[in-house]
């Protein structure tokens, strides 16, 4: 099954679109006129330099932060308080020390999907299988290592059975092995679940490897710089990186993220 | 199972060992006779002395025990239900607070014979006092544990959908209670004086009579021997609120061990 180009893709009705949103924190302007879309199935990344807004775009999303301008499209109609499509990972994963493995990721089903405990267990059950964390969901979760905590709080995020995964950072807080580890899964079990993602990266490579779709934000509050197609074939490995493709976009991401700063 | 022998006595170890040697220092400086032996008698005497009036002894001990521990499950009622009450609301938190550490400035011997003349000599005014000085440690702790909850977990549990009452049980509670049992642990330390004060200020049973009654007779070895009594029946409420906490919280212990 290969996917369809990210042109044909992008003509279907856009799974979440945002036109002309605009924030300011006080007399700070922190976004201003940002426009982008995710289509459904689609894995789209957000590069920015720290502190342009990116994590504000997720709190607004997510109902945490009120936009003083601007719309949000939901399959092209606007989106209702009610409506909830969005699964928030945050950059620390704020794992309960009091819950089990288990008990963490049959919360995203408890809370967000409102499912009984039982059924909320046993799909929490089963996306622990699916990702690799057999035999871990009684465990506590300071008994994991960095990388796989990360993958249960993914686990966590998916078993809230909404339709748009926003992930911050997600990798952020790994060493760099571990995070291109599971980078590296997360690329394969995308693969496999084709969730309609946005993420937000600091990390080129990152958004090189995993992403249909790149945005380069500006330094605030200028919106996006860039908007890049990543039409490398799937599924991506490390080699995929070592082609000139890849380190062509790399460079122009890199570039894109660095203008107007001294480098 | 050796480590956890090997802890135990770490944790063991160095109290006894100072205490023996308090035990020792005053033993020898009583048989010095430099006070005299009837103003301060040595250990070995307060011991024996309070071995032989042991039925006395456990005759009072027994309606301190039950004041504690009445006073202790009526003070969590309340410091539950207002440490609620003062999560929820931001002007009850900060009106009720300060009032709540204004009290505290009053003084124990003060307050013990206004409570008696006013509830009279039964139970009732020592289980009253015995509340109201383990209430303020108790409600600080939960409050302060609520605050110390992680704010990105609240706004996770907000993106979910979640509301006030899931928040508070799902992230709020739970971080609360190390902070609750530091709190519990402070409270018991005042709830064991607070009765034997509230018994001094008239009972017809209880350590507090004990004291009292052996001081007037100019008994000072049976006065220590109900002071060591008092003393050790604290330090095992304090040793039961963290058998309490190992089962409630084991998660707690074992996340600080691990360093997450
Ligand atoms: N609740 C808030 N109140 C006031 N200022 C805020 C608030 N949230 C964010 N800001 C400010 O808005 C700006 C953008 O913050 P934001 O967290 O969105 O940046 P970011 O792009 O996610 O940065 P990073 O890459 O470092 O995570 C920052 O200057 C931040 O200090
Ligand atoms: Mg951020």
């Amino acid at each position: 099954m290969t996917p369809p180009p990210p042109a044909a893709r992008a003509e279907a009705s856009p799974a979440i679109a945002v036109r002309g949103l605009a924030k300011s924190f006080g007399p700070l302007p922190v976004l201003d006129g940002l426009a982008l879309h995710v289509a459904r199935g689609e894995f789209v990344s957000i590069l920015g330099p720290s502190g342009c807004g990116k994590s504000t775009l997720f709190s607004i999303l997510t109902g945490i932060e009120r936009a003083d301008a601007g719309e949000i499209l939901l399959d092209g109609r606007p989106l209702e308080p009610a409506d909830r499509p969005f699964a928030w990972m945050p950059q620390r994963d704020v794992l309960f020390p009091w819950r089990s493995v288990e008990q963490n990721v049959s919360l995203g089903g408890e809370v967000a999907a409102g499912l009984p405990r039982g059924e909320a267990r046993d799909r929490a059950r089963a996306l622990l299988a699916d990702f690799g964390l057999e035999g871990f969901g009684g465990m506590r979760p300071y008994q994991l290592s960095g990388g796989m905590r990360q993958r249960v709080a993914l686990a966590r995020t998916v078993a809230q059975g909404r339709d748009i995964l926003l992930l911050d950072e997600p990798f952020g807080s790994l060493d760099a092995l571990t995070r291109t580890e599971l980078q590296l899964w997360l690329e394969r079990i995308w693969e496999r679940e084709r969730w309609t993602v946005l993420l937000i990266t600091h990390d080129v490579r990152e958004a090189v490897l995993l992403s249909d779709r790149v945005y380069v934000m500006a330094q605030r509050p200028d919106g996006i710089a860039l908007e890049r197609d990543i039409r490398l074939s799937r599924p991506r490995t490390l080699d995929t990186l070592r082609g000139a493709d890849a380190a062509e976009l790399e460079h122009e991401l890199l570039v894109a993220l660095h203008a107007g700063r001294p480098v | 199972m050796s480590g956890r022998v090997a802890r135990v006595l770490k944790l063991l170890v160095p109290p006894v060992a100072l205490l023996l040697l308090l035990g020792a220092a005053w033993e020898l400086y009583a048989r010095g006779g430099a006070l005299g032996r009837d103003v301060l008698p040595p250990l070995s005497r307060v011991a024996s002395a309070g071995w032989d009036d042991r039925a006395s002894l456990w005759q009072n001990l027994q309606p301190t025990i039950v004041e504690v521990l009445v006073g202790f499950a009526v003070s969590l009622a309340f410091a539950f239900t207002v440490s609620v009450a003062l999560d929820a609301s931001g002007i009850a938190r900060r009106s009720v607070m300060p009032v709540l550490i204004g009290s505290q400035t009053i003084p124990l011997v003060v307050l013990a014979p206004l409570i008696v003349i006013w509830f009279g000599f039964g139970f009732t005014p020592k289980i009253i006092l015995v509340a109201l000085v383990t209430f303020f440690p108790i409600v600080v702790g939960l409050v302060d544990g609520y605050a110390s909850s992680e704010r990105d977990a609240i706004t996770l549990m907000r993106t979910m959908g979640a509301g006030w009452a899931t928040i508070f049980l799902q992230v709020r509670l739970p971080s609360a209670l190390p902070g609750f049992f530091t709190g519990l642990r402070i409270a018991l330390t005042y709830a064991v004086i607070a009765a034997i004060f509230a018994e001094y200020a008239g009972a017809e049973y209880g350590l507090g009579v004990y004291i009292q009654g052996a001081s007037a007779s100019f008994r000072t070895d049976l006065v220590l021997a109900a002071v060591l009594v008092s003393a050790v029946l604290t330090l095992a409420l304090y040793a039961a609120t963290f058998l309490v906490q190992r089962l409630a919280i084991p998660w707690y212990a074992e996340s600080r061990r691990a360093g997450a």
